[in-house]
């Protein structure tokens, strides 16, 4: 068990960091080609200030008539999102990791802190899993790819959950915690959580458009 | 929950259309379409859509239909372009006839989804290259299908003639010049200050507004010319077809007339969608990334008259008004102040529908939505409670609408509804309270 730990969260760990990184350049760069290819008349348009304007609008909770529409899900959406960078970053035990690996060490939550903010964003993903199941608009456009990315997101929280309060093997559920880790990372750039890496640029070109071009507020 | 098989609409055009087809030829059309024409644009948005389903709000058709999510921005799309994306083109004949009746009748490319999407996904344009595909496919409906057809052989919405076009204009001047004895329409004159276009419906059954268009520019005394030559048409179904061959060819068309007179500037009628075809899409196909020619709205022409003092108010309307703010010149080029002010310089009072401004809900029948005919008006006036109940909210007669798109659709809806209201354009107004001086 021990040998399967030190490979996961040894060598595995540098495989999933890699396809991440690698796979995120390579997703990019290629759309970014396809777009020069194919959307000149879209990337002509594009301007720094109005996606900046339109990034910003978007960031704030209830700034936009989307996030005023749906409270729930703008307080689960937000609370998902930035929870989930937090835990990720300067969760005590991530802390240590980032540390041994890259010999960088920086400020960590507490470890009930970490805790509580590990069970908001479960939290969250249940809010978005219910939404799924039950709202006919949601519902009705819900597809297997959906399931899946929010699968990703929601497992390496309830592996860690589950590992921190040492319910089941602790070590299998660390071992699991850090699989489900290098999962999501690895599948981040080839799934719907691409978003974290385009959605900034679809933001960023309706921004503009509706800036520069249309003259008017798009939140 | 209804399904688009559920709601199918007889149309000549359609059936036509996909009796025609064989899987093969749709497969080679589709994906024709998605590699050559479509890019990083549309394979971002249907990638990164979480199906979050906070667009359905946004859409009247969605809350004129008690939340029926086959209604929803995000639902048309699946069952449209991003199904043909997923499947590579691999579909039957009669799913192309339900994605072609979604993609032209059941969203009108307002883009108030925009507003409510965090990633910024832009569904009318996914619809347009749905519509796009159906065109090549030749699944279009008939009406629709038979105006594109007129813009391709006379270079207008409406099959007028050349010589009917002048007729027009002549008409409607000696009409005028029992009232103002000098008026004149001057044709082709080179290096006017203001080139003067409408659409194809102004001089086949609406020629009173190049009337009162004519009578404001005499006597706000402004240097302007109408062209006798195919051109003078600005609208543009083309577009909405996904005949973009012919967009260009329309454009191109519209500003040559334009350079060729030398013109100052080019002032358009009350029409939203022709505006949409020469800042977004005409203009674009074309190559520019603005205007070759400056070009403004009827709505901003008619502010800048009214602020220099150029037309006068004899006295103002009575009776409140309200304000239907027409997709493609406020969400689409930002005049919605400019509208306010010359509707309070016109009116007493204002009565504001809810919400407005750039957040309003889109008349039902733009986007090419009411030239696809009679067989789909039902789809217009159903499609649209929202509206209804918008309009019936305010509690007033008149309506200010500076769109022929606009009109069309209120009228149908206010009519179904009874609602017992009238919506007016600007310069039917401007043309019934202005000063008119004795000898002009």
């Amino acid at each position: 068990m021990i040998e399967i730990y030190t490979f996961v969260s040894g060598p595995l760990a540098w495989v999933a960091w890699s396809i991440f990184v690698f796979g995120s350049i390579y997703r990019l760069v290629s759309m970014y080609n396809l777009a020069k290819a194919k959307d000149s008349s879209s990337l002509a348009y594009m301007s720094l200030p109005y996606s900046l304007r339109s990034i910003f609008h978007w960031l704030v909770p209830f700034g936009t008539l989307g996030w005023k529409s749906d409270p729930l899900m703008t307080v689960a959406t937000f609370a998902f999102h930035i929870g989930f960078f937090l835990v990720a970053i300067f969760l005590g035990a991530h802390v240590v990791f980032w540390d041994t690996a890259f010999g960088i060490s920086w400020w960590s939550l507490s470890d009930t802190t970490g805790d509580i903010i590990s069970f908001v964003v479960i939290g969250a993903c249940v809010v978005f899993a219910v939404r799924r199941l039950t709202l006919p608009h949601v519902r009705n456009v819900t597809r297997g790819k959906d399931w899946f990315a929010l699968l990703l997101v929601a497992l390496p929280f309830v592996t860690g959950v589950l590992a921190y309060h040492q319910i089941g093997p602790s070590l299998l559920m660390t071992t699991l915690h850090i699989l489900a880790g290098e999962l999501l990372i690895a599948l981040i750039p080839f799934t719907r959580l691409s978003h974290a890496l385009f959605a900034v640029f679809t933001r960023s070109y309706m921004g503009s458009e509706f800036g520069g071009v249309r003259r008017v507020r798009d939140w | 929950m209804s399904q688009i098989a559920d709601r199918l609409i007889d149309d000549p055009g359609l059936a036509a259309g996909v009796a025609q087809l064989t899987p093969e030829r749709i497969e080679e059309v589709v994906n024709r379409v998605l590699k050559g024409e479509t890019g990083a644009k549309l394979k971002a948005y249907q990638e990164t859509c979480m199906r979050c389903g906070l667009c359905a709000q946004a859409c009247h058709y969605y809350v004129s239909h008690d939340g029926d999510p086959s209604y929803s921005p995000v639902s048309k799309t699946t069952e449209t372009i991003y199904e043909l994306m997923n499947k590579k083109g691999r579909v039957e004949p009669s799913r192309i006839y339900e994605m072609a009746q979604i993609a032209y009748t059941e969203c009108n490319l307002c883009k108030r989804c925009a507003h409510y999407c965090p990633i910024g996904i832009d569904t009318g344009y996914a619809m347009s290259m749905m519509r796009r595909i159906c065109y090549l496919l030749d699944v279009v409906p008939q009406y629709i299908r038979d105006t594109s057809h007129s813009h391709a052989a006379t270079m207008n919405q409406m099959w007028v003639k050349d010589d009917e076009w002048i007729d027009s204009l002549q008409w409607q001047e000696d009409e005028a010049r029992d009232e103002f004895p000098d008026l004149r329409i001057p044709l082709d004159k080179e290096g006017a200050e203001i080139y003067y276009s409408v659409i194809g419906p102004e001089p086949k059954f609406r020629t009173q507004l190049i009337y009162q268009a004519a009578a404001i520019m005499h006597v706000a005394g402004v240097d302007f010319t109408m062209p006798s030559t195919p051109g003078w048409d600005n609208s543009d179904m083309s577009m909405f077809v996904g005949d973009f061959e012919n967009m260009g060819r329309l454009k191109r068309a519209h500003f040559e007339s334009a350079q060729k007179l030398r013109v100052k500037k080019i002032v358009m009628g009350e029409c939203g969608h022709a505006f949409r075809s020469i800042y977004d899409m005409g203009n674009r196909w074309l190559g520019y990334a603005d205007m070759p020619v400056p070009v403004v709205h009827a709505v901003e022409f008619f502010w800048e008259l009214l602020t220099e003092g150029k037309i006068k108010i004899a006295k103002k309307l009575e009776g409140p008004v309200t304000i239907q703010d027409p997709c493609n010149i406020i969400r689409g080029r930002g005049l919605m102040d400019k509208l306010r002010e010359v509707t309070s310089m016109l009116c007493e009072q204002t009565v504001e529908m809810i919400p407005n401004r750039e957040h309003n809900y889109c008349c039902c029948a733009g986007g090419g939505v009411i030239n696809c005919g009679p067989p789909f008006k039902n789809v217009r006036t159903k499609g649209n409670k929202a509206k209804a109940d918008q309009l019936a909210k305010t509690g007033v007669h008149t309506i200010i609408c500076p769109c022929h798109n606009c009109h069309g659709g209120l009228e149908d809806i206010i009519g179904y509804y009874e609602l017992g209201m009238h919506p007016r354009f600007l310069g039917d107004i401007i043309y019934e309270i202005m000063e008119k001086p004795e000898g002009l």
